[in-house]
């Protein structure tokens, strides 16, 4: 394994809290165009499309399917699917490159979070014979992580109120959140206490949205580019699902991908964690070791826009685009799924 | 094709049941998984991955499952990937569980695809009604029938070819013991009297729906010579995909389908396939699929496959044997049926197929899986030798 891949081109929807217009490829057509352009590769060229969506997210089986027609899958192309965050979908097209077969690939991740009810939706992840059954939502058992942080004394309410914070006061440099406001840790610490221990602003927005990111191989990546951002490493890893056989307080599987990852070797400007809620912050940053000096979620984050299925590919695509136009050299995207970060994915991409 | 040579060093898959009440998912898939790790030779601490296969959630009512299932597969601390190409699903989790082999990424990966259909059922998992969409309420058999009385309209084919296929791949299915139905008295006749489902399909002519799962464990040429048993080497994989419907589109011989052989076949050396290869397990889950896919493959021209079923070209001792293993019309989990395919062909060519192994020419074997509406596509040629 020694290929050089890179990501050379992102773009993602202004995402909303509610399409009420389009559907899922509507939402797709325009960022995978938009990627292609800015890739600069004829779309024809592009030699492997890889996606990432969640069926019941939809309420039907197949909804990748419908995906293709936005893609223009004619003549036949190379084409597969995760069902899993499109980050994911990003590590399968990454290998692809690497067998050496083909020197590009489209990555795409979409979903409408807001059909349904997401938080119940992911209930269904869930060991269906044991812990269904009692339908805990994602919020249930997220709040449980919360719970077991703050009661290990390893942060305090408040500075979980600085994490959601800086994200809201963040995402107003961000034209795709969906939530942006100046706001500081005491004006939200004011507001009720909503999902104990959490409040509303712990929680990400329930958002519909769509991403897309090319990837290149070595030569053909800096004729494409005049700054690709280089993975430089890049890992996932999974734990048991059950959250009374795992520590809550710390994330085994994130440390883990972000040692592989390389994550500590050499300094990082910036980090884009996929935090659904903000207690998961500190346990990410404690797993990577990132420092003060790592600037985290500089977009907002998923706090301020979580278009489930691309949330994790938008973590990659927003670290790429600052390496793209030299905000960062170097910088972590992280994306999970799973309850209470079951399963992590940590790429580290470079400016060479 | 490119990278690390990578081999199929280990195969398991459960008795595939209309119901196993005995194991939940979990246990299901361990069985498999399980098996493939003995046959390697291999302990669950030697597996560096697992890539996860299955087709929609809807089939048994859990998002991901595959997380849930992490700690059954012993992902623990490990990557693990859930792919879902429809239909195709079994065999694209082998091609993705191979490529991260063959990019040298990992060296021993464990691939495992499932269904287990008895916890929900399938037809309404295919036909939930969808917002601006017309409702199909006919699952699989009500899209592919018109499909198939096409190609019958097209190639002038008699009514019979499609029994013939249903009453050969059963009797191969006796030569299986982990096939789901075993029908020793199934013949010409009872197949044409079974009860018409969608014309021109009759209930014999259709796929059962099964419980089961299958497992490979895929390695690194450094590893696979290392272990004591025999390897099936991959000479040629492909996939392809394209759109469910627009105007012109052939659904009867996709060119995906004849795309995908192009690339497989040339990788693997093979110019006639019918010829060049031991025997082959394709994705028939409705026996007209035979001769259909006879021709999308290049077995024969087109218009000319179902003279091949007819002539008993495709049977156990025909010249190229199509699922000896009794296909998917005797054994159907069908996230799993893509993978068992790919499975019986590296059985075949590691020479593990017991009472259905045919007999070796070149010792190269197709396995074949497709998917949606006729749309995705995965194939790979494995062999004896190392490519």
């Amino acid at each position: 394994m020694n290929g050089e891949v890179a990501v050379v081109a992102f773009a993602q929807t202004k995402h909303v809290a509610r399409d009420r217009e389009r559907n899922e490829v509507e939402l797709i057509i325009p960022v995978v165009r938009e990627a292609i352009e800015r890739s600069g590769i004829p779309r024809h060229e592009i030699g492997f499309t890889a996606s990432g969506s969640c069926d019941y997210l939809a309420g039907g089986p197949f909804s990748f399917v419908m995906g293709l027609d936005a893609v223009g899958a004619w003549p036949p192309i190379r084409e597969s699917h995760v069902e899993a965050d499109a980050a994911w979908a990003l590590h399968e097209a990454w290998v692809a490159i690497l067998t050496g077969e083909v020197d590009s690939a489209l990555v795409y991740g979409f979903g409408k979070s807001s059909l349904g009810d997401v938080h119940e939706i992911m209930t269904l992840q869930t060991d269906p014979y044991h812990v269904a059954p009692l339908w805990p939502s994602m919020v249930d058992l997220a709040a449980l992580q919360a719970s077991a942080l703050l009661a290990a004394g390893e942060v305090t309410e408040r500075d979980l109120a600085e994490v959601s914070a800086r994200c809201r006061t963040a995402a107003l440099d961000n034209p795709n959140a969906v939530v942006a406001e100046a706001v500081d840790a005491d004006e939200l610490l004011a507001r009720p206490i909503t999902h104990p221990p959490l409040r509303d602003a712990d929680v990400f927005p329930v958002t519909d949205g769509a991403a897309a990111v090319v990837l290149a191989a070595g030569d053909l990546a800096r004729d494409v580019c005049s700054r690709p951002a280089w993975i430089s490493g890049l890992d996932h890893r999974i734990e048991p699902q059950a959250l009374g056989v795992r520590d809550l307080t710390t994330s085994r599987s994130t440390a883990l991908a972000g040692a592989n990852a390389g994550a500590s070797a050499g300094g990082l400007d910036a980090a884009e964690l996929h935090t659904q809620f903000s207690h998961e912050e500190p346990i990410l940053r404690q797993a990577l070791g990132l420092g003060d000096g790592v600037d985290v979620n500089p977009s907002g984050g998923p706090l301020t826009a979580n278009p489930v299925m691309s949330t994790g590919l938008i973590r990659i695509g927003e670290i790429a685009a600052r390496i793209h136009d030299g905000r960062i050299d170097r910088g972590l995207a992280h994306a999970s799924q799973g309850p209470a970060l079951q399963q992590n994915l940590v790429c580290v991409m470079e400016a060479r | 094709m490119g990278g690390v040579r990578t081999a199929v060093v280990g195969v398991g898959q459960t008795h595939h049941v209309a119901a196993r009440h005995d194991v939940s998912m979990a246990g299901l898939v361990r069985e498999a998984a399980a098996e493939a790790l003995v046959d390697a030779g291999l302990d669950w601490s030697d597996v560096d991955a697992v890539v996860v296969g299955k087709a929609p959630d809807m089939f048994e009512g859990v998002v991901m499952p595959e997380l849930w299932l992490a700690d059954a597969l012993g992902a623990a601390g490990k990557p693990l990937t859930r792919v879902h190409t429809a239909g195709s699903v079994g065999g694209s989790t082998a091609l993705v569980a191979a490529d991260l082999v063959r990019a040298g990424v990992h060296q021993r990966v464990l691939a495992v695809a499932f269904e287990k259909q008895s916890e929900s059922n399938a037809t309404w998992g295919l036909s939930v009604p969808m917002p601006f969409s017309s409702p199909l309420v006919a699952g699989a058999g009500g899209y592919f029938a018109p499909l198939i009385r096409a190609y019958m309209a097209r190639s002038g084919a008699p009514r019979h070819i499609g029994h013939l296929v249903a009453v050969k791949d059963r009797l191969n299915a006796l030569r299986n013991p982990k096939a789901h139905l075993h029908l020793p008295d199934i013949t010409l006749e009872q197949v044409e009297e079974s009860f018409l489902l969608w014309d021109p399909l009759r209930y014999l002519d259709v796929c059962p729906s099964s419980d089961g799962a299958m497992a490979l464990v895929l390695a690194s040429e450094d590893v696979a010579d290392g272990l004591p048993g025999p390897a099936a080497w991959i000479h040629g994989s492909a996939m392809r995909s394209e759109p469910t419907m627009f105007a012109g589109r052939d659904q009867v011989n996709p060119q995906a389908g004849r795309d995908c052989a192009a690339q497989v076949f040339a990788e693997a050396g093979i110019s006639d396939p019918r010829a060049d290869l031991d025997c082959a397990e394709v994705y028939v889950p409705f026996s007209w699929y035979e001769p259909m896919w006879l021709e999308n493959l290049g077995f024969c021209e087109a218009g000319e496959g179902w003279r091949l079923t007819e002539a008993g070209a495709t049977a156990f001792d025909g010249d190229i044997p199509w699922n000896p293993s009794g296909g998917v019309l005797s054994s159907n989990p069908i996230g799993a049926s893509g993978m068992i395919r790919f499975g019986e062909a590296a059985q075949q060519a590691r020479g593990r197929a017991g009472d259905h192994q045919v007999e070796p020419r070149r010792g190269l074997v197709l396995g074949h899986a497709y998917g949606g509406g006729s749309q995705f596509f995965a194939m790979w040629v494995v062999g004896a030798a190392k490519p």
